[in-house]
């Protein structure tokens, strides 16, 4: 029952269908990559997962645990332990970063019960180090004025602090230059174990040289059409997506 | 992105104003009753037992009251749903303030402890003033300052106990004729703080009055006037609140502050009045050579607030300041802004002011900044900012700068933002319900002029933003 299950995920946005029959199980424990080009419904699946407003689900399901989840708000999808890490971080200005994290963290106790402050920021601070990121960052507020490399780092911080069940990460490499992808990449990999399952949605192969993944996936117009191991992202970076185009004609046919 | 659309959010957002909503029943020994007339004005003299040049000093108000057009030519037409004849001007019980909690009636004792004002007067406070309806209930300091000098008495013990400094400045920096309402406050005014410090006595703690409106159909004319000698330092903080009423309650006061040379005045307050306070305010500061006055100023409730704190400059070097914080809910009005009257040269003037409209509330930002022609080295610095909650909210602004001469320094910055959908939904995506994301959005917008609230009031400001955006989510 410790899975994420996605099954026959049909979305759409306005009168465009997106995701047209998805279906993915990724059990704690593993680590799954997503591939495809732009445009084949990555992003929209995380964002569906995570109940942005914009989409509507037409039909399917998404289970986490056994449990529902398409109906709820996303802060009650959070709360049950799914996170996204976005590709492109919302600024809030003048919400510092250790505010935001602590009342998200305060969001999950229990009504009544108030957050160890001293315990936070220890923690906090500890993971921050392990990131990279300067103290200083603690006080300045979410993702405003931060580089590319900055804001996928705070994703990752937000992450560690949250300790998800399930989390998503959408194209956290974009935007990232090699130094900064190793930083991101270990701080992904520290989190891995068997309490939490991630998919990671990439365009690249490059970012699953560092996060190996234990399954690949690839998606072409809004459908997983290819699904194997770590060999599959070095066929994709040598022979491109192209290929997949008559792979995905042939799976429609089975 | 849109903005979050009104059905999305204000079905979300209930105007939630428990603490300060409720009402006990109080006995009155003096009532002027319904309507003002010539007789109403006697009637509070007598009780008050005021001299003779405080009860001309009414009447003549009250004949400028009568003559003086609502200013609806550029204020909000809902000042004419005020009805002055189906107010009650004055009620008390009839007894001097007292020094002691212990002393207050019961009836009104348990009104402040609800409120939690004897508690912050123990914790932080170099003195009290609790004014309930027309007269104070409770003032006191502690005996330390006391001992320096300072004087903190209600305005009618102020007015004769210290008649050779009181007569002095009121209705000095604010003449009666101001504006209707200044005249209005001027020719009824009961309770409010009078306040002195000694020349080079910096008062350490903050002074705290707290008024309170009790009664239904009733009017508040508060009169303040604060006097620092020259050096001296000090900060005054008020709040207020009141039950929420079927009928409009009407709170007019008057606030003088001078400043002489070198002297520093902080003026803190923080009103979360019920959505049907008619709030109409007259604030002004005169600022004498080297001396600062600093308003902050945070108007969360009431039905319509119009209140443009002001300092006149009239010292070299003098400076002034208006830090404001407004929160406009649904169906109400908040027209705030600044007065800024440069007088002499080198002058230094400083606004910050944010608001924040959701529903159908609207907020309204007026400044006046004047700098005269004969003046040299003036400097003036406006930021106005706006954060619209729902696509039905609104806000203007109306600055009016004049600035004649030159080698002055002007410089003005309005900005309007809106909280989007793709905000909320990140915060969301955190673990945050959408009123707490909306919450959190709100406070990071004032989090910069909040910090400037002493830490106290800091703490309550977070509390009643948080309360504006909480309702009926979850």
């Amino acid at each position: 029952m410790s899975t994420l299950s996605i099954r026959n995920l049909h979305a759409s946005i306005g009168n465009q269908a997106i995701l047209r029959g998805l279906s993915l199980e990724i059990p704690q424990g593993e680590v799954h990559a997503i591939m495809g080009k732009n445009g084949s419904g990555k992003s929209t699946l995380a964002k569906v997962m995570a109940g942005h407003p914009d989409y509507t689900v037409t039909a399917g399901e998404v289970l986490l645990d056994g449990q529902s989840i398409l109906d709820m708000e996303p802060d009650v999808r959070a709360r049950l332990g799914l996170f996204l890490a976005f590709q492109y971080p919302i600024e809030i200005p003048g919400v510092t970063i250790a505010n935001f994290i602590r009342s998200a963290l305060q969001a999950r106790l229990p009504e009544g019960e108030e957050l160890e402050a001293t315990q936070y920021y220890a923690e906090l601070y500890s993971k921050m180090d392990e990131l990279s990121i300067p103290r200083a960052f603690t006080a300045r507020s979410v993702n405003e004025g931060f580089s590319g490399g900055e804001k996928k780092r705070c994703e990752i911080l937000q992450m560690s602090m949250l300790k998800p069940k399930y989390a998503v990460l959408d194209e956290t490499d974009s935007g990232l230059d090699i130094d900064a992808l190793k930083i991101v990449s270990s701080g992904v990999n520290a989190l891995r174990g068997p309490s939490v399952g991630m998919l990671v949605i990439t365009h690249y192969q490059r970012l699953l040289d560092y996060i190996v993944p234990d399954k690949i996936h690839v998606m072409a117009a809004g459908k997983i059409v290819l699904s194997g191991e770590k060999d599959l992202a070095l066929k994709l970076e040598a022979e491109g997506y192209d290929w997949l185009d008559e792979h995905a004609g042939i799976e429609k046919l089975k | 992105m849109d903005p979050l659309t009104s059905s999305t959010i204000a079905s979300k957002i209930d105007i939630d104003r428990s603490v300060g909503d409720f009402r006990y029943d109080v006995d009155y020994a003096f009532d002027a009753g319904v309507g003002l007339s010539e007789a109403t004005i006697d009637y509070i003299s007598e009780v008050k037992k005021d001299p003779d040049w405080v009860r001309a000093f009414r009447k003549d108000a009250y004949h400028k009251f009568l003559k003086m057009p609502m200013p609806t030519h550029w204020a909000t037409k809902d000042l004419e749903n005020i009805v002055f004849d189906n107010i009650r001007y004055y009620l008390s019980q009839g007894q001097a303030p007292k020094r002691t909690w212990d002393e207050v009636p019961e009836d009104v004792k348990r009104t402040f402890e609800r409120l939690g004002i004897p508690e912050q007067e123990r914790k932080y406070l170099a003195g009290v003033e609790a004014q309930f309806d027309s007269e104070a209930a409770y003032s006191n300091i502690k005996a330390a300052v006391g001992e320096q000098g300072v004087i903190f008495v209600g305005s009618a013990e102020g007015l004769k106990e210290h008649p050779e400094i009181f007569k002095k400045w009121f209705g000095k920096v604010i003449p009666t004729g101001d504006n209707k309402f200044s005249a209005l406050n001027s020719a009824v005014f009961s309770g409010g703080s009078f306040i002195y410090v000694p020349p080079g006595v910096k008062v350490s703690h903050p002074l705290q009055a707290y008024f309170r409106i009790n009664a239904q159909n009733f009017g508040q004319f508060e009169r303040t006037l604060i006097i620092a000698d020259e050096g001296a330092e000090v900060t005054y903080m008020e709040g207020c609140t009141a039950p929420k009423f079927e009928t409009a309650t009407l709170h007019s006061a008057v606030v003088e502050l001078v400043a002489l040379k070198g002297a520093k005045i902080q003026y803190i307050t923080v009103q979360n009045w019920s959505s049907n306070v008619f709030n109409l305010v007259t604030k002004r500061g005169l600022a004498h050579e080297d001396a600062e006055i600093k308003w902050i100023d945070c108007n969360i409730g009431s039905r319509l607030t119009m209140k443009y704190p002001g300092v006149i400059m009239k010292g070299r070097r003098a400076r002034g300041e208006v830090v404001s914080i407004a929160l406009a809910g649904d169906g109400q009005h908040q027209d705030t802004g600044a007065k800024m009257v440069h007088a002499a040269d080198e002058t230094t003037s400083n606004i910050i002011s944010k608001s924040i409209s959701l529903g159908s509330g609207r907020s309204t930002y007026r400044g006046i900044v004047h700098i005269p022609k004969h003046l040299k080295k003036c400097k003036n610095n406006t930021e106005c900012d706006a954060l619209l909650i729902n696509a039905t909210s609104r806000t203007d602004t109306y600055p009016a700068i004049t600035v004649r001469g030159q080698g002055h320094s002007v410089q003005h910055e309005a900005s309007v933002s809106q909280i989007n959908a793709e905000q909320i939904f990140y915060m969301q995506q955190r673990g945050l319900s959408e009123a707490a994301a909306m919450s959190l959005a709100v406070n990071g917008f004032v989090n910069d002029l909040v910090q400037q609230f002493p830490m106290e009031y800091s703490v309550e400001l977070k509390r009643l933003i948080d309360l504006e955006m909480e309702g009926s989510v979850g």
